[in-house]
């Protein structure tokens, strides 16, 4: 459906113990993936306030990931379980208004998985090219 | 918005890294176009960003432009952040002035033949990096004291090592084990390779020196229950198990004088049950007042009570002078206040029966290697003879299976690393055969002899030349002798290329090992991240392999990793050394990223209250309406509050959420909005 070269903008906040680590060991194991996601990092995905998710949709994201530690292995005991409730929460109202859920996606990497980064980055890729642009990325032009 | 006081004057540095960065993307590109971004004033490059002259660069920049902000885009913040921060501070600025973008680790490293691709997310994180950068504010560390006590957690020989190692440079050192008596793995053993010393001669006087040490308090048969606070401050909750058992001092404190556990085994004489002794891998019995082997340490009896049926021999037997036994204790709790923590929980063999075609726990006469040990140990269940567990016969013809579980990608219990110290030791167990049993002779089946130590490959060469048969091939299968219990061994002579079977008296596997069980409890409790294999995640495996990323926890011993006994000491050392740092120096410096109450927008709902994990907020007065207060002591600044606030009144400093809706602003409108 959508255009072979056109690259979706999708944005990354990542906590700093597990998926920030994660990624920077992908980075040392050289594991490629696609250059299209761009990450923020953050001390927990604790820290995520929904209305981070809704200002990048806002400002045209075609996705976004959120990305922490393994449950029972946050760094603050339970910033990633509070988090994943959110993110029902904001599923929720990103149906609601019209985008597909898919959108938006959470996940656990370790500070080990380097691997599962590479994964997690292709797979995010993949699913927003397929749903194509975000529609509301048209407003921003 | 953040009150922008002064204009932004941000300088971006720009690392090559040698050709990391500058061999996948277009740093000349990314510079330029730095160069445009609003704020930003000086843009340079330079080969290594790190080196002295990269970071003169940075001091001499903050003079000559006047910055005020500072970006440097090279590898993880993981990693330099901390060496660019001092450089900040050396220029003159605060150093949480200081923004970092990850061109290299999570960039050039992972889009290495995409220039364009890796030329054009460069762009977007030095954009995102200056839009955070422009908003930085001056911070100041906070700074706490340290207790001036360690906590060792495990007491085999890594935490023995550990608590003698901090408790002789004066720290008041808890050696906490859950076991009745300390020494760990190391006691179980025989002989220590390469120098074949015996096991329990070189352990023991450390045992003593641990049991005597002023400085170390010793609490054997307790466990960690819970873990509060942060580096400096640690509150752990120990919970001492039942042991039904008094010691002197103990026995003081009742009032019975001069009595106590005397460790005379008149109560484990009298004891009517018998179960398994654990020590000796369920090859002797054991009653259920017992201790683990003639030299523990403590000596004193513990009750298992989960087999005690309480008829109250042993307290007759113990007699109303001692008064040693009270069959009615329970569990209690004791807190302690420590300032750093060393892990060293060991390990565990895994469960080899996993491995059918190995056989082992239906054919008596296949062993681990661990059991060997106990069979061939003088102070063993049989006193040091090697005899078949089927017929009490003693073997000739023993062949020893290496990596039984280890580099082992099948699946299952078996593990894809090398064990590390089961090619050495299935090489001692050799050499103990042919010195012990006139005649016998031991074939190693291995993969690859990895004697990697000092003198372990000249160990290796003795053993050849000793007599030991050698075969190269992976046992396929064993099969036993219904009658005989005989075994057949089933392998590839690899290095001749033809199958093989031989028939064999014994057959020792060489198992894998791997983290206990516990171990997952405790790294949630201390913070600890696991490798993917499941051993405890080390800061760094190369610069710091002591540490963890949980400021204040380090790690000793195979818990970490597989490693021998030398290695293991080695790193307890390390981790002794690394941990009395923070003791010594008496404070350390926390990163300020606690929360903050804006008063005027807080509405006083208390959500953030039952959010917090640390219980760091609350409620308090102020101008007659309820407002939040945070205690910086208590904040780990994780965010979960400023997460939900709904009022946007909580402030998460060096993360404010003006700072990150810059970086998503930044990064999808091309910093159209400032």
């Amino acid at each position: 459906m959508a255009d072979e070269n056109w690259n979706p903008k999708i944005i990354a906040i990542i906590c700093n113990w597990c998926s920030y680590a994660g990624a920077d060991l992908a980075g040392g194991a050289r594991i490629q993936y696609p250059p299209d996601i761009r990450a923020i990092r953050g001390m927990c995905t604790g820290r995520v306030d929904p209305l981070f998710i809704m200002k990048a949709f806002h400002d045209g994201a075609d996705g976004m990931l959120i990305s922490g530690c393994h449950f029972g292995d946050c760094h603050y005991l339970e910033g990633n379980y509070k988090c994943a409730k959110r993110m029902f929460l904001v599923k929720n109202v990103l149906k609601n208004i019209g985008l597909n859920d898919r959108r938006l996606r959470m996940t656990f990497v370790s500070a080990s998985e380097g691997a599962k980064w590479g994964m997690v980055m292709e797979d995010v890729v993949k699913t927003v090219k397929e749903l194509g642009p975000s529609p509301l990325s048209e407003y921003q032009k | 918005m953040a009150e922008a006081k002064e204009q932004p004057r941000i300088g971006v540095f720009i690392c090559h890294c040698g050709t990391n960065i500058a061999g996948s993307l277009s740093i000349e590109e990314v510079k330029e176009y730095a160069m445009t971004l609003p704020g930003v004033v000086v843009a340079e490059e330079y080969q290594y960003m790190c080196s002295t002259p990269g970071q003169s660069i940075i001091v001499d920049a903050i003079a000559e432009h006047n910055l005020n902000g500072v970006v440097v885009a090279a590898c993880s913040p993981r990693l330099h952040e901390p060496t660019f921060r001092i450089a900040t501070q050396e220029g003159g600025l605060n150093k949480f002035r200081f923004e970092m973008a990850n061109i290299r680790d999570q960039n050039s490293w992972v889009h290495m033949h995409d220039w364009e691709g890796a030329t054009s997310k460069a762009k977007d994180q030095v954009r995102i990096a200056v839009a955070k950068a422009r908003m930085l504010e001056d911070l100041e560390p906070k700074s706490v004291p340290v207790e001036h006590a360690a906590l060792v957690v495990g007491a085999g020989v890594g935490g023995m090592q550990a608590a003698l190692d901090l408790a002789s440079a004066g720290i008041k050192t808890y050696l906490v084990e859950k076991n009745p008596t300390i020494g760990g793995r190391m006691s179980q053993l025989d002989k220590t390779f390469p120098t074949l010393d015996c096991s329990q001669c070189i352990l023991t006087p450390k045992m003593v020196d641990v049991g005597r040490h002023p400085n170390i308090e010793l609490m054997t048969y307790t466990e960690v229950e819970n873990v509060e606070g942060y580096i400096g401050n640690f509150t752990i909750t120990l919970r001492k198990k039942a042991r039904g058992v008094l010691t002197p001092a103990e026995a003081e404190a009742r009032g019975i004088v001069g009595g106590g556990c005397n460790g005379c085994g008149d109560c484990a004489e009298v004891c009517p049950v018998i179960k398994p002794n654990p020590f000796e891998l369920g090859m002797a019995p054991r009653k259920a007042i017992y201790i683990y082997h003639p030299q523990v340490n403590p000596l004193l009896y513990t009750v298992d009570f989960d087999s005690c049926i309480k008829c109250g021999l042993c307290v007759t037997a113990c007699g109303e002078e001692k008064k040693a036994i009270d069959l009615d204790v329970v569990d209690t709790f004791e807190q302690v206040r420590v300032g750093t923590c060393i892990l060293a929980i060991g390990y565990d063999l895994i469960p080899i029966e996993g491995k059918k075609e190995w056989g082992y726990k239906r054919y008596d006469n296949v062993i681990t290697g661990l059991e060997f040990e106990r069979l061939i140990c003088a102070s063993g269940p049989t006193g040091g003879k090697l005899i078949r567990p089927s017929d009490g016969q003693i073997p000739k013809k023993i062949g020893f299976v290496l990596c039984a579980g280890s580099r082992d990608n099948t699946g299952g219990v078996a593990k894809p690393y090398c064990s590390r110290f089961c090619c050495m030791y299935s090489l001692k167990h050799a050499h103990q055969i042919m010195e012990k049993i006139p005649g016998a002779v031991p074939y190693l089946f291995y993969m690859d002899i990895r004697s990697f130590g000092k003198m372990y490959e000249e160990f290796y060469y003795r053993i050849q030349n000793e007599g030991a048969k050698f075969i190269r091939g992976r046992v396929a299968n064993i099969l036993e002798d219904p009658t005989s219990k005989n075994l057949t061994v089933f392998t590839e002579d690899t290095l001749l290329g033809r199958p093989l079977s031989l028939e064999m008296d014994m057959v020792v596997l060489a198992a894998a090992i791997q983290p206990k069980p516990e171990a997952e409890r405790i790294r949630q409790m201390f913070g600890v991240s696991k490798s993917q294999d499941g051993w405890l995640l080390e800061a760094h495996p190369k610069l710091n392999p002591c540490g963890t990323t949980t400021a204040g926890i380090y790690l000793a011993g195979v818990c970490q990793g597989p490693k021998d006994i030398p290695d293991t000491v080695a790193q307890a050392e390390g981790a002794a050394s690394a941990a009395s740092i923070p003791i010594h120096i008496g404070e350390v410096q926390l990163e300020p990223y606690f929360a903050q109450c804006i008063e005027e927008l807080c509405a006083g709902c208390g959500m953030c209250v039952n959010l917090c994990p640390y219980g760091a907020l609350d409620l308090v007065e102020k101008d007659g309406r309820d407002v939040m207060e945070v205690t910086e002591a208590k904040c780990k600044g994780c965010g979960t509050c400023g997460g939900f606030c709904p009022g946007g009144a909580i402030k998460m400093q060096h993360f404010t959420s003006p700072q990150i809706c810059a970086q998503i602003d930044a990064f999808l409108l091309e910093g159209g909005e400032q």
